[in-house]
């Protein structure tokens, strides 16, 4: 049996990278969310919670409009930083961090705002910046909402299937992950291959979840003791 | 001489109220703020910690203007020499006791004086502990510390000691009296307790109704209606026991049941659950020390 290893290697590239990403863009966001009273918290909320209920194909749809070389994002970033984010893995990394953005953005914005201020104030009043209390009070005290953040973001981008094929298409090395690859093989009658995949996937899903519900419980029993 | 001149619109249940308060303190000294819950003694406090803006005020702490909305002079909480002792403590839970002091304490820790703190303290034992296995009392004490280690030129205690029982309250007070007297911090108590105003501040602020109502030296302030040559009690009547001579009457006030005897024309007049008032003469009473 010959397998081609290449489009598990691909997610899980895929699944780091948008992970990665959203951590560094996640932590700042939710911050801010939970910081906000404005009216306008509902409304961004609400977009940053779209990929929830939204069809996969639906957001694919409209950035394959926006990131095509004829729409005029598309041929922006094309003539100024020569990136073309359709049918590339750069693009299918920008995707995925936009429908993978609750998954982030949620659990640590619910966390910091399950702190009371008054730990955020203290550290103020004892001349530490916003930035130094972020990272010395209130991150490591959401370390399980952190956790859940990245583990979800990670899983949830392995599953990823109807926007990749909208926007990455089935080139191999490129844009063929694992989940494009099960569908191809299937398609082709090859069932061996498809069979590979889908257990290695499942296994790997179960015991990502696993772990996380472990380490979670973990967490919450040291920051009670 | 610390200045302050403040103007606040604060929202409440029953709608819009200004806070409106003006005083000035001297340096070193000691100041009780009392008031009922919801007369604005802990936005006071927040107001002078940098953690929420007024509408209009100034602020001058030994020379140096915190705050003048005219000028657009307003230092953040990290630039105002404060220590803030919060009503939850507020101790970093991710940290040890030694570390939540050494985090106060900034770049270079000034380990003498954090060593000397805990000592004050009596908590150089515990030292490694993280705050969550610690008493109320051990938290308030650790609280207390790190609001000191920056040698703060004010510290604000928002009732520090309402979450502990009687005995840990009588403890802190000696505690936090004794620290007063070693460093001569400027401090601001916001307190509900008689007891422990009279044995901490030299001086004392009413705030009713969003503004000042009266201020001055605690037994000068308190007793014009505290202060009376009668014991006075008021309770509910819960039991009547009619005897042959005079009827007992069982009254419970606060979590006590006293016993007292009433007339049989008094006695008719009560009933199960009447509001009554105890009182005695001042050469009448007896007391014993606990």
């Amino acid at each position: 049996m010959n397998i081609d290893y290449g489009p598990l290697l691909l997610t899980f590239q895929l699944a780091f990278t948008t992970t990665f990403f959203l951590l560094i863009l996640g932590i700042p966001l939710a911050s801010f969310l939970a910081g906000i009273t404005h009216k306008s918290k509902s409304i961004l909320e609400a977009f940053i919670s779209l990929p929830l209920v939204l069809p996969p194909s639906v957001l694919g749809f409209y950035l394959l409009l926006a990131f095509s070389p004829t729409g005029w994002l598309g041929s922006f970033l094309e003539r100024v930083f020569d990136i073309r984010l359709v049918f590339s893995f750069e693009g299918l990394v920008v995707a995925s961090i936009l429908y993978s953005l609750p998954f982030m953005v949620q659990p640590i914005q619910a966390g910091l705002e399950a702190l009371p201020a008054s730990l955020k104030e203290a550290s103020y009043t004892l001349g530490k910046s916003k930035l130094q209390t972020m990272f010395q009070v209130l991150l490591p005290n959401i370390k399980p909402a952190l956790f859940s953040g990245i583990v979800l973001s990670f899983a949830h981008t392995i599953g990823e299937f109807g926007l990749v094929l909208m926007i990455g298409g089935n080139i191999p090395e490129e844009t063929k992950v694992a989940s494009i690859a099960i569908y191809d093989e299937v398609e082709t009658l090859n069932y061996e291959a498809a069979h590979v995949y889908s257990s290695i996937l499942l296994l790997l899903s179960f015991t990502i979840l696993l772990l996380v519900y472990i380490i979670n419980k973990r967490l919450l029993n040291y920051t009670k003791e | 001489m610390i200045r302050i001149q403040v103007r606040k619109t604060l929202s409440m249940s029953e709608g819009e109220k200004a806070l409106q308060i003006e005083t000035s303190l001297e340096t070193g000294s000691f100041t009780a703020i009392y008031g009922r819950s919801g007369a604005g003694k802990t936005t006071f406090l927040r107001l002078l910690a940098g953690l929420i803006q007024p509408e209009q005020g100034y602020i001058e702490v030994d020379g140096q203007v915190w705050l003048d909305t005219q000028k657009k002079i307003n230092l953040p909480p990290q630039k105002r020499s404060i220590g803030f002792v919060f009503q939850d403590f507020a101790l970093f839970p991710n940290m040890t006791v030694l570390e939540n002091l050494q985090y106060a304490s900034g770049n270079k820790p000034d380990q003498e004086f954090i060593k000397q703190l805990l000592t004050m303290v009596s908590m150089e034992k515990l030292a490694h502990r993280k705050p969550t296995t610690l008493s109320g009392g051990q938290k308030q004490r650790i609280a207390l510390a790190r609001a000191l280690v920056r040698r703060p030129s004010i510290l604000l205690l928002d009732e520090p000691l309402s979450a502990l029982d009687q005995e840990m309250r009588h403890k802190l007070r000696e505690e936090i009296h004794l620290l007063h007297r070693q460093f001569q911090t400027t401090t601001l108590l916001v307190s509900h307790d008689l007891a422990e105003i009279y044995r901490l501040a030299n001086k004392v602020l009413i705030i009713e109704e969003g503004s000042i109502s009266k201020s001055g030296k605690p037994d000068e302030v308190f007793s014009e209606k505290r202060l009376s040559s009668k014991i006075q009690l008021t309770g509910e009547v819960v039991r009547i026991v009619p005897g042959e001579v005079v009827y007992i009457i069982e009254i419970l006030t606060g979590n006590s049941i006293i016993k007292t005897i009433a007339t049989k024309e008094e006695a008719e007049q009560l009933a199960i659950g009447s509001q009554v008032m105890v009182f005695s003469k001042a050469f009448n009473p007896i007391i014993k020390k606990l």
